[in-house]
């Protein structure tokens, strides 16, 4: 009964005239019907992909980190800088799920299920870098604090490559655990529609027997506000932790206070632009267009915008602080190795200014932000963009080091470190592939639960009824509650 | 878990259900439980349900967790193995701040899930009696538990006038049973013992 007060600005959620039964039929359509022409081509694709991947990761294995083109100077290559991106490309789910639903952003409910299912995948494909990064990859349980029998042997408690490990596997999870208890409703709403005897007993298992009981509702409520506001200082705390790989250290160019806010907001810009380019294919595949409307594009795209200028301030204040801080190696990396065109690397800091700061200017301009084809390319052009700002920080940070005579003189990845970049992106698409094939990419029941009061023919019943004084609306609740 | 009676009514509102929910109380029927397909705020008051604790086991999870993780690296690094790692000191309290951080939350995210699961009684492979499917689509399922005392005609009429579309009765298990969805098997078989002479 406060609508009255709720601004008629606000567009509605949900297009359309839609009853409950037809929201059910909408989203679990897809699951239903047998998977497309399209959906199989992009599935062998990702397939594909992620078979070159193994085996990019079986050479490495064999030969070590050599096949990846790394040495002593260049320690950090791809790998890590491919660890950074995806780790950042995942943090947009886990934003839109918890921080939002600690604000209260309706507009959420119809990203995020897609948008945490991203965060999930991401953070798979980002563990697989540090992992296989080790070189001796048998030894990877050394990460591991545990009473051992190599001696008092324990992990240093000190050290952010241990704190990394702490972090990724508690983010993953956390998100894990946040993911699959908001879709067990959803599993239970299929299982009880199934009419095939597999897909009962297939969704009977993973909906773990849920059955609507308001009790368990109210637990169920209970626990994912929990859950968000433990994962709200969690998303904040992982890409800080990530960053302080870096910042901790006395590498000129990483050894910076600045890192852990803005990591955090690349993160956000980056996870944002990829919860971008799959919704906007999503929706169009799967005829979404009513639960992700144009207003959830635009919204994104303002989170974009500022993200996008924040991370532009971080830049220009890293320039800052190298020429007032007058410490000759910074300044040497920042205005040598980076800021000059005609260095090695120039290109990349420039690339990485252009995608990341300058373009997403454009979304300033409504008329920018509703435009689908202009997301569109915007997003893939944010995501390289990022990619890049990881690559600038890391390698034109370490390939000239304080001693001039190790210096590299370029560094190009093999085809085995690009093969391993291009199958976690198979593992990825095949993820996503299988999501969207199984699972409900948009949350039912969230949808359900804010239809009443966000869909479209309600917003207009409205109208009515802002139309009237306030004293005459007074007199109509009041009657309507005895 | 024996077998008991029901009376099943299905609405369409979530209006008119909410009033009916506090005829069913005030009528001094025995409510045996409400099914919706999504949440419904202020519901769980009107059944007259207790607010859950499962934060405040979220929270004790949480301290467990912050108080392992403090215990166990301060005794590692001072009295386990104390290495000089770059002339730091032994009790390092803030470089361990990220990893207590972490473990609390690891700790509070999986207790609470596990205890969330355990107090509904949700895990893989368990069934339960479903008293409408549409339960988890677009109905709203309210279930009256009946008695010896209990009239089943009086209280179907008494939920029709309170605005349910559907009246139906049922005999059902309340419990759960490790069971697959696709094949009918309830808790207790009826068995029939042969007894020898």
């Amino acid at each position: 009964m406060a609508s009255k007060y709720e601004s008629l600005v606000r567009p509605p959620l949900v297009d359309g005239t839609k009853t409950y039964h037809q929201v059910t039929e909408d989203i679990v359509r897809p699951i239903e019907a047998p998977p497309t022409r399209a959906w199989w081509i992009g599935f062998i694709i990702s397939v594909i992909l992620l078979l070159f991947g193994a085996y990019s990761i079986y050479r490495e294995v064999t030969y070590g980190v050599g096949q990846w083109n790394l040495n002593k100077t260049i320690g950090w290559g791809w790998d890590i800088t491919n660890f950074v991106w995806w780790v950042g490309i995942g943090h947009a789910g886990t934003l839109i799920s918890a921080i939002l639903l600690l604000f209260r952003q309706g507009w959420r409910t119809g990203v995020n299920r897609a948008a945490e299912a991203m965060t999930i995948f991401a953070v798979m494909c980002a563990g697989q870098f540090p992992i296989w990064h080790m070189g001796r990859v048998w030894m990877a349980f050394f990460v591991m604090p545990y009473p051992n029998t190599r001696g008092p042997l324990w992990v240093n408690f000190n050290s952010p490559l241990l704190w990394d490990v702490f972090a990724i596997s508690t983010y993953f999870t956390v998100s894990l655990l946040f993911w699959y208890s908001g879709l067990l409703p959803d599993l239970a709403t299929i299982r009880d529609r199934a009419k095939l005897k597999w897909r009962k007993h297939m969704y009977g298992v993973l909906s773990f027997g849920w059955t609507g009981s308001t009790k368990h509702w109210q637990r169920h409520e209970s626990l994912s506000l929990v859950l968000a506001g433990l994962s709200t200082p969690l998303v904040l705390s992982v890409h800080t932790i990530v960053s302080f790989d870096f910042a901790t250290s006395v590498i000129p160019g990483w050894h910076t206070t600045i890192f852990p806010p803005y990591f955090v907001a690349g993160a956000i810009f980056s996870g944002f632009a990829m919860v971008q380019t799959l919704l906007l294919v999503t929706r169009k595949v799967l005829k979404l267009e009513d639960y992700i409307t144009i207003e959830h594009i635009e919204v994104m795209n303002k989170v974009i915008v500022l993200t996008g200028s924040i991370v532009g301030i971080a830049y220009l204040t890293e320039l800052f602080i190298s020429w007032y801080g007058a410490n000759k190696y910074e300044n040497w990396a920042f205005f040598q190795n980076r800021l000059n065109l005609f260095s090695p690397y120039g290109w990349s800091y420039w690339l990485m200014m252009g995608c990341n700061v300058l373009s997403p200017q454009i979304f300033w301009f409504r008329k920018m932000r509703r435009n689908i084809v202009v997301t569109f390319f915007m997003s893939v052009i944010v995501n390289i963009g990022m990619w890049f700002e990881r690559f600038v920080i890391i390698v034109t940070s370490i390939y000239r080091d304080y001693i001039p005579s190790s210096w590299a003189t370029y560094y190009r990845p093999t085809i085995w470190e690009v093969g391993f970049y291009l199958g976690t992106f198979g593992l990825f698409f095949t993820c996503y592939f299988l999501f969207s094939k199984f699972f409900p990419v948009i949350a039912i029941a969230e949808i359900k639960h804010i239809l009443k009061r966000s869909g479209e023919s309600y917003k207009a019943k409205m109208v009515d009824v802002e139309a009237k004084t306030v004293e005459e609306y007074y007199h109509e609740t009041q009657h309507a509650h005895h | 878990m024996a077998v008991k009676k029901f009376v099943v009514g299905c609405f369409e509102e979530e209006d008119v259900l909410f009033n009916a929910v506090k005829k069913v109380r005030k009528a001094g029927y025995k409510l045996h439980d409400v099914y919706t397909p999504m949440p419904i705020h202020g519901l769980d008051t009107a059944m007259g349900l207790r607010d859950t604790s499962l934060h405040t086991a979220g929270f004790v999870y949480g301290i467990t967790g912050t108080t392992i993780a403090l215990s166990s690296i301060s005794w590692i690094f001072t009295t386990d193995w104390p290495l000089d790692i770059g002339g730091k000191p032994h009790l390092a309290l803030p470089a361990w701040v990220p990893i207590c951080f972490e473990f609390t939350v690891l700790c509070a995210a999986v207790g609470m899930v596990l205890t969330f699961c355990y107090l509904c009684q949700l895990a893989p492979f368990v069934k339960k009696h479903h008293f409408d499917l549409r339960a988890t689509d677009d109905k709203f399922v309210m279930v009256i538990e009946c008695t010896d005392k209990t009239n089943v005609e009086e209280v179907k009429a008494f939920l029709s006038g309170a605005g349910a579309q559907e009246i139906n009765v049922q005999h059902a298990e309340t419990g759960w049973w490790l069971g697959r969805y696709d094949k009918e098997r309830k808790l207790f078989e009826e068995k029939t013992e042969t007894v020898t002479a």
